[in-house]
């Protein structure tokens, strides 16, 4: 088996920057906690509205920095009364769903969270920029999956 | 024929520098995502 | 010219192949025209039922009756006739593929299946539409053996040499799609099945899409890969060299044994259930099934300029100009390949661990799609069609025919890149995929997504229409070349199987010691899915039960 010298020149490029690639994400994700999405919480789907904390859904105040946001989706919405939240301060999500897979997305943002039955999916952000968000479904989950939509304000 | 000298037979040089076209589509494709991924 | 059996098992599947195509790309283009609220559908028809038929009759049903089509006729002709008991099974699977189709599609017709070609529990779709699914599978399984066997009967005969790097190639991908289907199959079997038909009550939700996923990555190389002998085997012919290097060709093709399988946890990344260390360590083996594509970009270009100097290219990109551009078996092929560049380029992109955040589940992964399978992995479909109808029919590729296939593939370029750059930039802002029309209560944010040059419902629309006409011109071409063209009389007139001779004389045995790369794919699967799947089954939260959304 032989390669060419150009060949060894690319392949060496092309790995080069396949680790750069992995390593700056992996840095990042690792060591700044910046992560995707996920959690390994379970929840039994069909008593979500029994249990912490999706029996009080909304914004709680954690401590001075951090808010937690709970919220349920279901076809074809979320459960999530008055979502307005701080600026500057860390938010967590946990989402989870009492019927399909849906997702919690918040347009413009790093919150692109699948939510699954079962299992409660959490994400830490936060805002820079005082506005209303768009809050949309991206997982298919039935003939109303477009319309499934929220705001969340942030002041 | 000696693998050295068929290397020099083979002139790829347009190759090389095709093959790094690709390659600069998919870092600069990459760095913009991550720039858009950093700043959301 | 092959044995006249395998020729009408070819073109059976070719037939079925280019019905799908058929109804799927007329569903692709009512898509657009929903998505931009031009067109209202009667109350009897749902936007999911058409986007699942889509789904499944072009990434699914297309592609593998394609590559049945390719694959029986080129191990006839580069490992000769097949023997009776190989053709009987390349038939019986042909029919329990094309049994299963018509039982899922009919599920999907009749509003029992909207549930996308991914089928995520826990939506719950008639219990035919996933015994439709599992026959598709098995059905290409015996079509497999069959072609395994006839593999097995010419290494018998001729021991101990290395087989043509067409079959060695046909064989890598049957070795990959028999490994990846293990997970569908089990799902579907020991999951669907039994809940949809109410057996059981409830489903392991997380556990159903890793399966699934186990199975969904290598799914793309399988429609990859012979899209990737094309070019390895076919190309330099049409150049008129041999191909770049035997060898290495042949290790590509086995990296991606072994590195396609164990990173379906790329498409999972933003979800609960599998932990940041198996995420990203799946991630990594993602970033190594690259390398062969890397490899193949090179010896593409090789390829390329070793026969444009030989016919006299001078300078650095001399040999460009020499390429056969009037030949369109060629030129819809490197189309095909140079899409492949800014394609796999978003690949890297999506599998880059949180940078999958930004692009998960928007438009971008739609217009993703269509420029690795909708156009590298179609268009050279597109490009063995123009000459594999008419090998297997002994009919003539007319000029006529040979100038409505560059305005085909042009025009599939134009559509093309219209509707994914639109789909591309759309995602990039945020509007989500899978969705009829929804402004979001004319949300602000879902305004200006639309309000860019290219950003624009009207872009996409223009850009699926074009695409729509180019698969008309396309089913033309088909069914002139299969059934109208005049037949070919002279040898001049005849079209030939365009297979580039390999030198093998520089290849190491061990390359084609399957046991050896079967032996390390399976090692990196258990260690990539063992442990993360395990916990998935014992740390089950209570299961779904289904759901009818639709
Ligand atoms: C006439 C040509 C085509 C047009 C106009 C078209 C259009 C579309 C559109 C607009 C969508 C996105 C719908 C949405 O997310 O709401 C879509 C999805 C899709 N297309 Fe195409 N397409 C075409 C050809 C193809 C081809 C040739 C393939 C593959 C061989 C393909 C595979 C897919 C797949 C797999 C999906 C995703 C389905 C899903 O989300 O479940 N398309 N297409
Ligand atoms: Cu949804
Ligand atoms: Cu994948």
């Amino acid at each position: 088996m032989h390669f060419h010298k150009y060949e060894k020149i690319w392949l060496s490029f092309g790995i080069v920057s396949l680790i750069v690639f992995l390593s700056v994400v992996g840095v990042s994700a690792f060591s700044q906690n910046h992560t995707p999405s996920g959690g390994m919480d379970t929840i039994d789907p069909e008593k979500v509205n029994e249990t912490a904390p999706f029996d009080n859904p909304g914004v709680t105040q954690l401590d001075e920095d951090t808010y937690q946001v709970a919220i349920v989706a279901l076809a074809f919405g979320y459960n999530a009364p008055d979502l307005r939240v701080p600026v500057g301060k860390e938010i967590i999500f946990k989402v989870t769903s009492t019927d399909v897979v849906h997702s919690f997305t918040i347009d413009d943002t790093k919150v692109n969270m699948m939510v699954v039955p079962g299992r409660i999916t959490t994400k830490s952000y936060t805002f820079e920029e005082p506005g209303k968000y768009l809050i949309l479904c991206n997982e298919y989950c039935g003939t109303g999956h477009h319309m499934m939509s929220t705001e969340i304000e942030v002041y | 024929m000696d693998k050295k000298q068929s290397d020099h037979d083979m002139n790829l040089r347009g190759t090389l520098v095709s093959v790094f076209f690709v390659g600069i589509v998919i870092v600069a494709m990459w760095v913009a995502v991550y720039l858009m991924y950093v700043a959301r | 010219m092959i044995a006249q059996p395998e020729r009408k098992i070819a073109l059976w599947h070719l037939g079925v192949a280019y019905t799908a195509f058929l109804i799927g790309t007329l569903m692709g283009v009512l898509q657009v025209f929903i998505r931009n609220d031009a067109l209202q559908l009667p109350a009897w028809l749902d936007y999911y039922q058409i986007l699942t038929a889509h789904g499944v009759l072009l990434a699914l049903i297309y592609t593998t009756f394609f590559i049945f089509a390719f694959f029986i006729t080129g191990m006839s002709k580069s490992l000769g006739s097949f023997g009776p008991k190989v053709r009987l099974f390349s038939w019986i699977g042909l029919w329990v593929t094309l049994l299963g189709t018509v039982m899922a599609t009919v599920m999907i017709v009749a509003g029992e299946a909207s549930v996308l070609y991914t089928f995520y529990a826990p939506l719950k779709a008639n219990g035919f539409y996933y015994v439709g699914l599992a026959l598709v599978i098995v059905g290409t399984w015996i079509s497999s053996f069959a072609l395994v066997g006839h593999y097995m009967v010419w290494r018998r005969n001729n021991k101990g040499q290395l087989s043509p790097l067409f079959a060695f190639m046909t064989i890598t991908t049957i070795v990959l799609w028999i490994i990846a289907c293990l997970g569908v199959v089990a799902t579907v079997l020991f999951q669907y099945i039994p809940w949809a038909f109410g057996w059981t009550d409830t489903i392991n939700v997380e556990l159903s899409r890793s399966l699934f996923w186990y199975f969904g990555h290598p799914l793309v190389y399988f429609w990859l890969l012979p899209a990737y002998i094309a070019w390895y085997t076919i190309v330099p012919k049409l150049l008129g060299v041999k191909v770049f290097s035997d060898s290495l060709a042949r290790l590509a093709f086995v990296l991606f044994i072994l590195f396609s399988i164990p990173v379906g946890f790329h498409h999972q990344l933003t979800e609960p259930g599998i932990s940041n260390f198996w995420k990203f360590l799946q991630v990594v083996l993602t970033f190594m099934v690259i390398v062969p594509s890397l490899m193949t970009a090179f010896s593409m270009f090789a390829t390329f300029e070793i026969s444009g100097r030989k016919k006299g290219g001078t300078g650095l990109f001399g040999w460009f100009k020499k390429l056969p551009w009037r030949d369109v078996r060629f030129t819809s092929i490197f189309i095909a390949m140079a899409f492949f560049i800014p394609g796999g380029a978003g690949g890297i992109i999506n599998a880059s661990f949180q940078l999958n955040e930004v692009v998960h589940n928007t438009l971008w992964i739609v217009g993703h799609f269509h420029i690795t399978v909708g156009t590298p992995v179609a268009m050279t479909f597109m490009g063995l069609t123009f000459w594999l109808i008419p090998y297997l029919t002994g009919r003539r590729f007319t000029k006529r025919m040979q100038r409505l296939g560059f305005v085909q593939i042009i025009t599939w370029s134009i559509g093309m890149l219209l509707m994914s750059t639109a789909q591309h930039v759309l995602g990039l802002m945020g509007a989500p995929r899978r969705t009829a029309y929804s402004g979001y209560n004319d949300h602000p944010s879902a305004m200006e997504w639309f309000d860019g040059i290219i950003s624009n419902h009207v872009t996409m629309a223009i850009g699926g229409t074009i695409l729509f006409l180019s698969a008309m011109i396309l089913m033309y071409i088909v069914i002139m070349t299969m059934f109208v063209s005049p037949k070919a009389e002279t040898p001049e007139q005849m079209v030939e199987f365009p297979l580039a001779e390999s030198d093998m004389s520089n290849t190491p045995k061990w390359l084609e010691n399957w046991w050896i790369w079967i032996g390390i794919a399976a090692a990196l699967i258990i260690i990539a899915y063992a442990i993360p799947l395990t916990h998935m089954i014992q740390h089950a939260p209570p299961g779904s039960k289904g759901f009818i959304t639709w």
